[in-house]
């Protein structure tokens, strides 16, 4: 019994995952040059849950062919992307998309990489206060100097 | 104290590995259900062993009921299938079966040969029913009160055994069950 | 017989590690002159060693040698002689005695290069390199040894059939020297903080490992996304996936060091910043390690993950990078610099640039581990992925390559807007008119995005061109450094790779149709003429081969995309038929018959995908003249005749 439940997940994984690595190739004609480009937006911003990390368009599991279906048909009666990820995310929850929403829970998320730049900022212009008012070192000779002298002291030599 | 920012990349170093030593005892390929809390979608489909009748979620209204999402092409359904008729044998608990992506005939079958403890099985060749609970992987369960509202998903195979996963444990979930029944 | 050898010879590598971290370190503390010579013959044994030991599971590849348990589950009796080699480091446990194997070979080239550095310095850099490999062999001997011996089995399981590749091949061993090679940087670092002693020399010396582990990182990067391109056949170079990530955040932060080394050698300062920008690079690969074997992320470039294994590379990582970050808590203040310089100029432009760049690195981390904070908070699970990356890379980096543009043009100390901006004016001009220009009339629609990325490219090649006229006003152009051409290139190689990346993003065109033999389509202009598809069969697999023609004013050629079943592991594979171009590429993969000859097909018309890596070749050729620079050859060549000149006096002596 242990033996088995242990290889269980593995088997699971295995057992849903047909031809993972062929891209999603269907053939779904549109009506609208609109459409096709929403199923396409969609089918790439939604992710395939039973995959290692791969989103619906790219992947062959059965349930990314499901999807895609889905994604085809609520699209062809007219719903918007934020519509047809609506329902995705209502019964697989917000796992299922690459671009994660905007709520409290996501705010450091959202927030974070602007805040680094502002810390960032703050870092720069407090540095670049503080070099203003510092004296000059006695040994700062520029290095570049310091270069041509060697350079030449060196051509002498040869 | 200018030489205490010094300190600041071991700080953030720390949290960092904190959070990391935490991320190793989480699964991040599972996805929690969104429909915990919620109705359970409506359905109504073919039975697996009475084709011309159908049933419907909304026939369960009044009880507490389990909906196992199985297939013969499952190999961990097999383990769990032993619990999950321990759960309707010895415990009365109401198990309805969602044959999930499944031949009929395969089905009716794989039943045969390993027992049957459902109250009935319902088809869902094409998978529709199972998107609509927010199904990704066979097994899996759901458990639905009185009115008909989802109150737990069990993903993976029932166990009995704790070093597994401790929230699929039989044990737990017929305590969970019998919480339900008492309200 | 070999694989014990091979073992065995993992074993001796571990206690020399001992010896080689130990002995110096101590000898270089307490001044014992002995110990502190132990460093460079300990650095050369481990070498010698791994090559062994490395040599041994090779042979064993090579050999079919399904007895040893690695062997078995990585390689099969019909797999190639060149996929044999390759699949030594194919999984788990082959990488990493990769790992351990390149990381001797980095401790060989210190002590064989390092004659112009005091003895001192080059054992503790040695005995930090000793640390880290005591680390990885302890890691590799007690959980993922691999020549562990099971049953002789009938087959072996075989290579991923992925991992069946040239480019895939090639691709590890070069990131790793980049990777890996980020360590040399790390214990320079490291070393000037034991001895007490940071100045220019010191980045002098750290400065052409760094370029050289940054080059092959770059290489190693570029290697892996042309194949996703070429092999994975959706037409996409890059995923932002976990792995990719972490091997993307030591690029830009080694690339924020190799620019920080560059002022603390020529002003003397940065020189906390420079140790902590080491310090966090190689703490990155190190991260960047526990990621893809920890099983703590979703990846498709995981190894078989393992939370046991993952606990031990976290608390490797937590006493390596917690204990250089407690050293520089403590000696932090001791090692900064007092050098001034103004709000504009040279410094304060590279100090921008690396902050940037920093800022970059957290976002792609944040991004990264979010998912695990999350779910840590009890939220559950959540996907970070290419559109959250997407754009935030693209806000952070277009200031960058801006000021890119024009901190090469700015002096060192202090300079003024006026004579920067009289240096830039034209190329301002020039780069806004060739953007909004070539976005309208060479282009098939006009976006705002692509005249941004082409402006860009321009404004880049441009102000390196003015930096490349003001060097050629002071001196002839043998007397410019090849240090100034590495930095050109690197610069050249990003307006290419910007240009690259906009207009593939902007004008990419894709289309999935059904197309039966002899019917035709057109995309980008090009008639893409389906043929039909033949059976076919190769050393481990069989499968299907299409033949598809495209034609466009008298330009014509004929792909060939494959659907591959692999025998062993039954895992179908796509190989997609690609007419590269310099301006485009031409891209057709196949998906699944669809009855009567006809076939699902993916067609794709991709303007200047190949500029991508093109830009990337061109910024790792920049790494290797900046790291190739005469000083170098030159402090070699002095030492060299030092240490015979003192070899004659002391036989003079004698």
């Amino acid at each position: 019994m242990r033996r088995l439940s242990y290889q269980l997940p593995l088997v699971l994984l295995l057992l849903v995952l047909t031809a993972p690595l062929l891209a999603g190739i269907e053939t779904y004609t549109f009506e609208t040059p609109e459409q096709e480009q929403a199923y396409k937006n969609l089918t790439e911003e939604l992710r395939c849950l039973v995959c290692q990390n791969q989103n619906i368009a790219d992947s062959n599991a059965e349930l990314a062919q499901d999807l895609r279906k889905k994604a085809y048909q609520q699209v062809k009666q007219g719903k918007s992307e934020d519509e047809v990820a609506e329902w995705m995310v209502d019964r697989y929850g917000d796992f299922v998309l690459y671009r994660p929403p905007v709520k409290a829970t996501t705010l450091f998320l959202w927030v974070g990489p602007l805040l680094f730049l502002l810390i960032a900022f703050v870092v720069l212009w407090r540095i670049g206060r503080a070099r203003r008012n510092q004296p000059p070192e006695a040994d700062s000779v520029d290095e570049q100097s310091l270069e041509q002298a060697r350079h030449m002291l060196e051509n002498k030599e040869s | 104290m200018k030489s205490m920012r010094y300190v600041v990349p071991l700080l953030i170093f720390v949290a960092l590995v904190a959070l990391l030593l935490k991320g190793l005892g989480q699964d991040p390929k599972e996805v929690p259900s969104p429909l915990v809390g919620k109705p359970a979608p409506a359905f109504t489909a073919q039975q697996l062993h009475v084709p011309e009748k159908q049933f419907s979620a909304s026939d369960m209204k009044g009880r507490v009921w389990m909906l196992n999402v199985w297939a013969s092409w499952c190999f961990s359904c097999r383990a769990e299938h032993e619990l999950v008729t321990r759960m309707a044998r010895e415990h009365g608990i109401v198990v309805v079966g969602l044959n999930y992506k499944d031949e009929p005939a395969d089905a009716k079958g794989w039943l045969q040969q390993f027992g049957n403890p459902y109250v009935t099985s319902v088809m869902d060749q094409e998978g529709d029913i199972g998107i609509e609970y927010g199904v990704y992987g066979v097994p899996e369960s759901f458990i639905i009160d009185k009115s008909g509202v989802i109150r737990r998903k069990v993903i993976g195979p029932i166990n009995d055994s704790a070093e597994e996963k401790p929230q699929n444990s039989v044990d737990q979930l017929l305590a969970f069950i019998n919480e339900l029944e008492a309200e | 017989m070999i694989p014990e050898i091979g073992h065995i010879a993992l074993i001796l590598a571990l206690g020399i590690a001992v010896i080689q971290a130990f002995f110096p370190l101590a000898g270089a503390q307490l001044g014992i002159r002995s110990w502190v010579s132990v460093a460079r013959p300990a650095a050369n044994l481990q070498m010698l060693f791994m090559l062994v030991a490395f040599g041994s599971l090779m042979y064993a590849f090579i050999d079919f040698d399904f007895s040893v348990k690695y062997v078995a589950t990585n390689s099969n009796s019909k797999l190639p002689t060149l996929y044999r080699v390759s699949a030594v480091w194919g999984g788990h446990e082959g990488s990493l005695l990769l790992w351990a194997t390149i990381l001797a070979v980095w401790g060989f080239a210190v002590s064989l290069f390092s004659r112009s550095i005091p003895d001192v310095m080059v054992a503790r850099v040695l005995g930090v390199l000793g640390l880290v490999s005591i680390g990885f062999l302890m890691f590799t001997l007690l959980t993922s040894n691999p020549f562990d011996r099971i049953p002789m089995q009938a087959d072996g399981r075989d290579l991923n059939p992925l991992l069946q590749d040239f480019g895939l091949a090639v691709h590890p061993p070069m990131l790793y020297m980049g990777y890996v090679g980020l360590v040399v940087p790390f214990a320079f670092a490291i070393a000037a903080m034991l001895g007490g002693r940071l100045d220019a020399a010191w980045a002098r010396w750290s400065r052409p490992w760094t370029n050289i582990a940054w080059l092959f990182l770059t290489i190693g990067i570029s290697l892996g996304s042309w194949w996703a391109y070429y092999e994975l056949g959706w037409g996409g170079w890059w995923f932002w996936d976990p792995v990719e990530n972490a091997s993307f955040m030591p690029w830009l932060v080694a690339t924020a060091l190799m620019h920080s080394l560059a002022v603390t050698e020529k002003r003397g300062a940065f020189k906390a910043w420079t140790v902590l920008l080491a310090i966090f690079a190689f703490s990155l690969s190190l991260l960047g390690t526990f990621l893809v074997r920890s099983g703590v992320l979703t990846s498709v470039h995981a190894f078989a993950s393992d939370p046991a294994r993952g606990v031990f590379i976290l608390a490797f990582l937590a006493v390596v990078v917690g204990g250089s970050l407690a050293l520089f808590a403590a000696r932090g203040k001791s090692i900064r610099s007092f050098v001034s310089f103004d709000l504009l100029s040279r410094e304060s432009g590279l100090l921008l640039n690396n902050i940037l760049l920093v800022v970059v690195t957290f976002m792609v981390l944040l991004g990264t581990v979010y998912p695990i904070i999350h779910n840590a908070f009890g939220w559950g699970n959540l996907s970070v992925g290419k559109p959250y990356f997407d754009l935030f890379f693209v806000i952070l980096t277009v200031p960058l390559a801006i000021a890119l543009g024009a901190g090469q043009l700015l002096r060192w100390k202090r300079d003024s807007m006026t004579n920067l901006f009289s240096k830039v004016r034209t190329a301002l001009i020039v780069s806004v008119v060739a953007g909004v220009g070539a976005a309208a009339l060479l282009m098939p629609t006009f976006s705002l995005s692509a005249a941004l990325g082409i402006g860009i490219g321009v404004w880049i090649v441009c102000t390196t061109g003015k930096a490349i006229r003001e060097q050629l006003a002071s001196r002839s152009f043998s007397a410019i450094p090849r240090g100034f051409w590495g930095m050109a290139f690197g610069h050249v190689g990003v307006a290419f790779f910007a240009v690259g990346i906009t207009l593939t993003s902007v004008y990419s065109i894709e289309k999935d149709i059904r197309l039966a033999p002899g019917e035709s389509y057109e995309l980008g202009g090009f008639n893409f003429e389906f043929d039909k598809v033949n059976d076919i069969s190769g050393p481990n697999y069989s499968g299907n081969r299409g033949v598809i023609t495209i034609t466009k004013d008298g330009f014509e050629t004929v792909l060939h995309p494959e659907k591959r079943n692999y025998f062993s592991s039954g895992m179908p594979m796509t190989e997609a038929g690609i007419d590269a171009g310099f301006t485009r590429d031409l891209f057709v993969a196949l998906g699944e018959p669809l009855g009567d000859g006809a076939w699902a097909v993916r067609l794709y018309h991709k303007p200047f995908i190949r500029w991508i890596w093109l830009g990337t070749i061109i910024m790792a050729l920049g790494g290797f003249l900046a790291a190739t620079d005469k000083r170098y050859l030159r402090m070699a060549s002095r030492a060299r005749r030092q240490s015979r000149q003192a070899a004659i006096t002391e036989g003079a002596a004698a």
